[in-house]
């Protein structure tokens, strides 16, 4: 679709929810045309869905968290029992090890699997908890446009009941550099310093030699 | 708004018990695993009530092509390069800028090279077929052309005669898209030292070159462990479906004496030789809108394409003669099981598993063929009639799970041959052949038992519950001994193509069913198709070298997410 419809849309969504836009003005976003099924980039792999932060604050997830960047992203719930609290664990510790990257030239993004109760104020409340340092944001959307994100970035399990199963959901953490296409992937519980050799790929220039 | 309650509340708290419940014990992985506090599920099942539609990927249709447009391509054999000195090579680094540090050759003074060849690893351009444009690839050729001369280029070796390929990554070091220009260069199979394995995490960057020193050697001296049909690929940890499928693919042809490359020759097998012995090497591929090859690179499952190429064509034609044919079949995946068989149905011999010559050939009318294995088929074209017969793929195989089971009728028509006149055969007919290659025999002391189960872990794949770590040792076998090792399928419905590194195993049963003489898995192997809920015992002695090496899952998107665990030969005690 064109920039001016989504700029229009973006627009109302401002009006509707003001300075602290709240689920519910995402939600009512979405819900104003099928925006959810426009693709952000040219190869229409990123939805440009409409996310918020735990900081109440708004984003497109393909022009805003996306475009040009590299990213580390991955699902998580905060009632999650089985596969969050190991996964968040091992991300914070990468985080750490990333020396101050995160929100700087690399960028760390949470979306909730439950979005009705992981609210700014509970996403605030579960970052607390794991201690995750500032430049990483947790986000949620409105259960249409994560369910769409879901599918499109392949976190999904081709057996539809275990896919309908949140306590079974993808334990992986998503990495890439949308300024040369390079994306990879790895479980999101694995050895931390695993992860960060994985997530480092996505620099340009990764090490010359082993 | 805020739809906090006591449910969710309870939710939190449980979160937040599990986090410091980790912190204060410090419990490794393991311990979490064993407790439980890893699997999925088990608490309760909460449905979520997500919808149950298939994956979001959308399903790509590749543009229609021209069956039977162009010929098949025949890989022609890299020539070494004689002038060089092969004085100048030694068992420690060469001691120049460019060169990947690795370790010392092991047994360099007993397996010094007597030919050297070099492989350049670079974009070129090559065309899948006439109605897709042109289009970068990644591949290894012995020339520094823009072009592919040849998909999938190939070296003929032999026993006796060590050899030093040097291969020169000059893959594009600002590349966009799918892939990585690092790379480590597996030769699948191969009897070599760690060093030269082309371990996973043993890559090197664009502008750096290895010397990889491939002995030739047979296991333990021994003529019936001689290896025939090998290939090369990229093997770079995360990174191999997507290098793979960007092209970095070859053959490798090991000869002796009797397997000698001439049919002629009234000591050897007298097997279909020269232009008569063909690789046929599969490929599986989806090209989108602008008939470019197309990686989906948010998979986690498997990658399925709905072109197949052979030799790096799509559907190609190859003018045969009226005669016996060595067909050398590989499958290089990513992901997709195959299943041949020839369209008149005629029967066809069977001579080797994973390349290795069996004891006997063995008729049969169809063949299967997961990733990364290999089969060597000997057709007699003379018993076909008409003018032309297509070997059909007739598996149905459609995500990453693994071939649905569905044998197709007619299947997919992946190759044509034209049949043309007959013409002089001297090789034998396998009907007449008593004995192949025999299997060596298997020590009956056996010094540990391993058992690797495979699974699914939250969209991730695990081996014994562990994520691939580098620097983790899962086993340590010691050098000049057996072990027998269990393979298992951890379930979920998943099939997957185990491989180990260096040593070859025995199948010795599968879900307790003896594996017996006559049986196309009687062989030396080094590709296990686990199906769902099996369990295959194999036996493996560990000879000659000592060093890393992995194990993993061949369906590569499944062994780029994890699905690989090291073992380590050391002299010293197993553990
Ligand atoms: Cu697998």
């Amino acid at each position: 679709m064109t920039m001016r419809r989504r700029n229009f849309l973006w627009g109302s969504a401002a009006v509707l929810g003001g300075g602290a836009l709240g689920l519910g003005g995402a939600q009512v976003l979405s819900s104003v045309g099928s925006l959810a099924a426009e693709s952000g980039d040219p190869d229409g792999v990123f939805p440009n869905i409409v996310l918020t932060s735990h900081e109440s604050r708004n984003y497109r997830f393909y022009d805003d968290l996306i475009r040009g960047k590299k990213v580390i992203f991955n699902f998580f719930y905060s009632g999650c029992g089985d596969i969050c609290p190991l996964s968040t664990q091992r991300l914070v510790e990468v985080q750490e090890m990333l020396h101050g990257r995160v929100g700087r030239d690399l960028h760390m993004y949470s979306v909730t699997l439950q979005p009705e109760l992981d609210t700014p104020a509970v996403m605030r409340g579960y970052m607390e908890t794991y201690g995750v340092q500032p430049g990483w944001l947790f986000l949620h959307a409105s259960r249409e446009d994560i369910e769409l994100l879901r599918r499109k970035m392949g976190f999904v399990d081709p057996d539809p009941e275990l896919d309908a199963d949140l306590e079974s959901h993808i334990g992986v953490v998503k990495f890439g550099n949308d300024e040369i296409g390079r994306w990879g992937a790895c479980p999101s519980f694995a050895d931390p310093e695993e992860i960060l050799a994985s997530i480092l790929t996505i620099d340009p220039s990764p090490a010359a030699r082993s | 708004m805020l739809l906090r309650n006591v449910g969710n509340e309870k939710q939190q708290e449980r979160a937040r018990l599990n986090r410091m419940e980790i912190i204060d014990a410090k419990l490794s992985r393991r311990d979490l695993i064993r407790y439980g506090l890893l699997a999925a599920g088990g608490m309760l099942v909460a449905k979520s009530g997500l919808s149950i539609r298939a994956s979001g990927a959308a399903t790509l249709v590749s543009p229609r092509t021209t069956p039977w447009a162009e010929p098949l391509p025949i890989p022609q054999p890299l020539q070494p390069n004689t002038s060089f000195d092969l004085s100048k090579l030694s068992a420690g680094l060469n001691g120049d800028s460019s060169e990947a540090p690795r370790a010392s050759h092991q047994l360099w003074d007993y397996y010094k090279p007597r030919k050297f060849y070099e492989i350049e690893e670079k974009q070129r351009t090559w065309s899948f077929h006439k109605d897709l444009p042109t289009q970068p690839i990644w591949n290894f050729q012995g020339d520094s052309d823009d072009s592919a001369h040849y998909a999938e280029p190939t070296l003929h070796a032999r026993y006796g005669e060590p050899i030093v390929v040097r291969n020169k990554n000059n893959l594009p070091a600002n590349h966009k898209g799918y892939g990585i220009p690092d790379t480590s260069t597996h030769l699948h199979n191969a009897h070599n030292a760690s060093e030269s394995d082309g371990n996973p995490s043993d890559y090197y960057g664009s502008g750096y070159y290895k010397d990889f020193h491939y002995c030739n050697k047979l296991a333990n001296d021994d003529p019936n462990e001689a290896l025939g049909f090998l290939w090369f690929h990229d093997h770079r940890l995360d990174y191999t479906a997507q290098n793979v499928y960007r092209g970095l693919v070859g053959t490798y042809i090991l000869y002796d004496e009797l397997d000698c490359n001439d049919e002629t020759n009234v000591n050897g097998f007298r097997l279909p030789s020269g232009e008569y012995d063909v690789p046929l090497v599969f490929g599986d591929k989806v090209f989108n809108s602008n008939g470019i090859a197309y990686y989906d690179l948010f998979a986690l499952d498997g990658i399925i394409g709905d072109k197949q190429t052979v030799n790096g064509k799509i559907q190609p034609f190859f003018d045969v003669k009226k005669r016996r044919y060595r067909l050398r079949l590989l499958n290089t995946g990513p992901s997709r099981f195959l299943s041949f068989k020839f369209s008149n149905n005629m029967p066809f011999w069977q001579i080797s598993n994973d390349g290795n010559l069996l004891p006997k050939p063995i008729k049969r009318t169809s063949i299967n063929l997961t990733v990364a294995e290999r089969v060597d088929i000997i057709v007699d074209f003379n018993s076909a009639t008409g003018s032309d017969v297509f070997l059909m793929n007739v598996l149905e195989h459609i995500d990453g799970t693994g071939p649905t089971g569905k044998i197709l009728n007619p299947g997919t028509p992946l190759l044509k041959f034209n049949l043309g006149p007959t013409a002089a055969d001297g090789s034998i007919n396998p009907d007449q052949i008593d004995k192949l290659r025999g299997l060596p025999v298997m020590d009956t002391v056996i010094n540990k038992t391993r058992t690797w189960i495979f699974n699914r872990q939250n969209g991730a794949w695990s081996v014994n519950g562990q994520l691939f770590n580098r620097n983790i040792v899962n086993a340590k076998c010691k050098l000049g001994t057996a072990e027998i090792w269990n393979f298992e399928n951890g379930g979920g419905g998943w099939s997957h193509p185990i491989h180990m590194h260096y040593e070859e195993f025995r199948i010795l049963s599968r879900n307790g069913v003896a594996v017996k003489p006559g049986d196309v898995e009687y062989a030396r192997k080094d590709v296990i198709w686990l199906h769902p809920g099996e369990k295959v015992k194999v036996y493996v002695k560990f000879r000659d070298f000592t060093g890393k090496y992995p194990l993993h899952c061949h369906n590569v998107v499944h062994e780029d997410h994890a699905m690989m665990a090291r073992y380590d030969i050391v002299d010293g005690p197993a553990s």
